[in-house]
């Protein structure tokens, strides 16, 4: 009773989140191989924000009658939405790990696939007051630095990328995710954070720094139709667009590296 | 310590203008009814509002001029007992009457024993320990006493002091409080609607209507010769205004009224009610005033019964009951009416004197 | 009716809690030290929020209730603000203020070198922020409706605006007093957004106990209804304790 509860509340937040029930009737029993049309919902890791935005516009344009409309949000969050029963058609993480929750509860439609990779740089205050050129640079006394909190992805990554170069960093604060490290930054509350190279793009008024560490804790991003999509033909065109050479050049732009 | 204060409050409409004097040692009661601005002289007197004209001078300290000198209440040493008391309610009796003595700076020790010593006194020793709301009515109005003769003030004001007790206990207090005012160094300002308890503590009665003083006198003169309709009533006598010529007077209603003593000019003629008789046929005999009245209430007063009369002129009769009976008095019962010349007493108004409505 | 449908919607997520809990884990993942470490932390920065609001929210009631100065309307409306804003945006401007670059943090760093961001004082001063108001309205409300007769007799036994505030109004609205620290105490415990946002996350400095079941939902949902339920129990505890205690009258 719990459980079901539980998951009528979730599912219920998805859809308002949405702005509404898919459109089913149209897209309900389209065979494959018929024009894409309908409305197709995406839950989609938020670090995906700006480029999925840039390429639902573009999906939209190669199937006028299709419209995406996007979920973004954290990874986990989303993941547990999708096993608690939530009416979408594709979901992209921003990590295998949250994938694995999804494809072991049976609820995606095929395996899913690397579509973009996405690599840790050190995020600094614009023109780099403080010089900080290398990781190790972290460790040194004083040196106020923010990483994600190692329960979300980008702080297991920075755990991997600081093992790999073999500095020891006492962060002020394991934050919740990368936004909001990225905002300690922005507000000069914190010297420095490791977030991802996509984040500080995005951003605009912070610089990033590549670090040789960072190869280690490269994160893959991947994507997969799901198994109790209301639209099934326009989830897996999505899918499919999303690694034609249009999408990639967006992805690109916004700082994700090729798979 | 003696009070000289001209007290000028403006409040809306309303405007008090009184001017009042005490002597120490002296008890002043301030009479008048419901919204007369008594309680709004006395706020003005202990500071807790300010004057906006007039003066308060305390033992020759001025304590507020009415613009720029406003001493503050806690600077003023005048003890206050309020209408409701205003015991500190989550203070024991004899916390409530050290806070006066702790607040002028006496140790904890110090201000406890004065407190015990003024619980003594007011007979209260062993209900020190109480909480306000375990004490009684009386017991309740004795420690607002202590409370504040505690601090030693220069002059006491008391608002209604009585007027939350029962009857019974009324009295009691009554006779109580009168000890200890005798025993007040300062003088005293007592505010009341009572007219007993103003005649029974009070050495001198100032009456207020309507913001204003309309009588000041002891209370003897205060019970014989009132000088507006609310005294009047308030002393169970019949009051009527006229011209005066000779033992003649003309009321305004054209009616006229013998009176013992010849006087000349404007007066006020007053008897009691006990001095009026009431007959079935227009009585015969010399010196009295007679005329034809309509019964319009009959009620108990005392032992007697007081039939109230319209007429050419409105007044009040004391009658046995066995008279009424007799007489078959009842409302619209036509009878005469009769007062001797010799029991009305008639006595100058004054070119100032204030009118009566 | 309306008032069973009101309680069922406000009980049954809490026995949601319940049924959903892991009841078999429960005391190895309560004996966790991180647990305890969150719970101690929750506890102890909710208590001096609460005693800070008290110092200051109390004086600041009675100016509100009492005091006539222009603008107090509009003084009264915004001492509320933080109990409308959203508590993330409230942590935002807390960093603009005592933040390193902050108006008041930066000379404070510059002079002295302290920095309120990512400290526990910083947890207080973000659950004091948001909870306050919870204190400032409930004493002021106690403040309008007690009987300042009382206040003027004490003024004519000798006692000044301080002596009549201590000894005379404090004492008469102990209750509201009361109730307003528990409900701000109560608020304090539970405030997530202000302080993630101006005191950051670190495990036994600044991760109270709100901070420790968000992220552990990142990871492991029966982790996170642990932390949930041990919150819930000791908050539950406490505010029956202190009702009985100390509201007996006013509740």
């Amino acid at each position: 009773m719990g459980r079901r509860l539980l998951v009528t509340l979730l599912a219920t937040a998805v859809v308002a989140g949405c702005g509404g029930p898919a459109d089913h009737d149209t897209a309900g029993g389209t065979p494959s191989g018929q024009p894409v049309a309908g409305t197709v919902t995406v839950l989609a890791a938020a670090s995906l924000t700006e480029s999925f935005t840039r390429i639902g516009a573009a999906f939209h344009r190669a199937h006028p009658g299709a419209t995406v409309r996007f979920s973004f949000g954290g990874s986990s969050g989303l993941a547990q939405q999708i096993t608690a029963g939530a009416p979408a058609d594709v979901f992209a993480s921003a990590n295998p790990d949250t994938m694995t929750t999804v494809t072991d509860a049976g609820d995606a439609a095929g395996k899913p696939v690397t579509f973009a990779r996405n690599q840790l740089v050190i995020a600094v205050p614009k023109g780099n007051p403080q010089g900080i050129s290398t990781v190790d640079q972290l460790a040194s006394p004083g040196r106020k630095v923010a990483l994600c909190a190692a329960q979300v992805p980008c702080g297991a990554a920075a755990q991997r990328a600081l093992r790999a170069a073999g500095v020891r960093v006492t962060p002020v604060s394991q934050e919740q995710d990368v936004k909001a490290a990225l905002a300690k930054v922005k507000l000069g509350e914190v010297d420095a954070a490791l977030v991802y190279r996509t984040d500080v793009r995005a951003a605009g008024d912070v610089d990033g720094i590549e670090f040789p560490a960072s190869a280690s804790a490269i994160n893959d991003y991947p994507i997969v139709a799901l198994r109790a999509a209301p639209n099934p033909s326009g989830g897996a065109a999505f899918v499919a667009y999303v690694r034609s050479e249009p999408a990639r050049a967006a992805l690109a732009a916004a700082g994700f590296q090729r798979p | 310590m003696s009070l000289d204060a001209h007290l000028v409050v403006r409040r809306g409409d309303f405007t008090l203008d009184v001017r009042l004097t005490a002597d120490p040692g002296e008890v002043v009661a301030l009479l008048g009814p419901n919204g007369a601005g008594k309680t709004t002289a006395l706020r003005a007197i202990a500071g807790l509002r300010g004057l906006d004209d007039g003066h308060v001078v305390v033992g020759g300290e001025t304590l507020d001029d009415g613009h720029r000198r406003f001493v503050a209440p806690e600077r003023r040493h005048i003890g206050v007992v309020f209408q409701q008391y205003l015991l500190f309610p989550h203070l024991s009796a004899i916390d409530n009457v050290a806070f006066g003595p702790r607040c002028r700076g006496a140790s904890t020790a110090q201000a406890r024993a004065v407190a015990r010593d003024w619980l003594q006194r007011v007979g209260l020793a062993e209900h020190g320990r109480k909480k306000p709301r375990q004490l009684s009515g009386g017991q309740a109005q004795r420690v607002a006493l202590a409370r504040a003769l505690a601090t030693g003030p220069r002059l006491l004001l008391l608002d209604e002091p009585l007027a939350a007790l029962d009857a019974r206990t009324r009295l009691e207090t009554r006779a109580h409080l009168r000890g200890h005012l005798s025993g007040h160094p300062g003088a005293t300002i007592l505010v009341t609607h009572d007219p007993l308890d103003a005649m029974m503590l009070a050495d001198r009665l100032i009456v207020v209507e309507d913001g204003r003083v309309v009588q000041a006198a002891d209370a003897a003169t205060l019970t014989s010769r009132p000088r507006t309709d609310y005294v009047a009533r308030l002393v169970g006598l019949n009051l009527y205004r006229g011209r005066a010529d000779g033992t003649a007077v003309r009321l305004p209603g054209g009616f006229t009224l013998r009176v013992g003593t010849p006087h000349r000019g404007e007066v006020f003629v007053a008897f009691p009610p006990s001095a009026v008789a009431l007959f079935a046929e227009q009585p015969a005999g010399s010196p009295r005033n007679t005329w034809p009245a309509t019964v319009t209430s009959v009620a108990r007063h005392g032992d007697a019964l007081r039939i109230e009369l319209s007429g050419p002129v409105v007044v009040a009769a004391d009658v046995t009951a066995a008279a009424a009976v007799q007489l078959r008095l009842e409302p619209g019962r036509a009878v005469w009416a009769a007062v001797k010349a010799t029991e009305t007493d008639a006595y100058p108004a004054g070119a100032a004197g204030p009118q009566l409505p | 009716m309306p008032a069973v449908a009101g309680l069922t919607f406000l009980v049954l997520p809490l026995l949601g809690l319940l049924v959903r809990a892991p009841w078999a884990t429960l005391p190895r993942r309560l004996a966790e030290p991180a647990v305890l470490a969150a719970l101690r932390l929750s506890l102890t920065t909710a208590t001096l929020a609460t005693v800070l609001c008290l110092v200051f929210g109390v004086p600041l009631a009675w100016l509100l209730a009492r005091g006539s100065f222009p603008g107090r309307r509009l003084v009264r409306a915004l001492v509320t603000v933080p109990m409308v804003l959203p508590p993330v945006v409230g942590g935002v401007a807390l960093l603009l203020v005592f933040g390193r670059r902050g108006l008041v943090g930066g000379p404070l760093d510059a002079a002295f070198g302290v920095s309120l961001p990512f400290t526990t004082a910083g947890v207080v001063v973000a659950e004091a922020f948001v909870a306050m108001p919870f204190l400032v309205i409930s004493v002021q409300g106690a403040l309008r409706a007690a009987d300042t007769r009382y206040e003027e007799a004490a003024a004519t036994l000798g006692a000044g605006r301080w002596t009549v505030f201590r000894r005379v109004t404090l004492p008469m609205v102990a209750p509201g007093v009361a109730a307003g620290a528990v409900l701000c105490w109560a608020r304090a415990l539970g405030e997530f957004g202000a302080t993630i946002t101006f005191a950051g996350n670190f495990p036994g400095r600044t991760q109270t106990m709100p901070l420790a079941v968000y992220l552990a939902l990142e990871q492991d949902v029966d982790a996170a209804i642990v932390l949930s339920l041990v919150l819930l129990t000791v908050s539950v505890a406490i505010l029956a304790g202190l009702r009985d205690r100390w509201l007996g009258g006013a509740g």
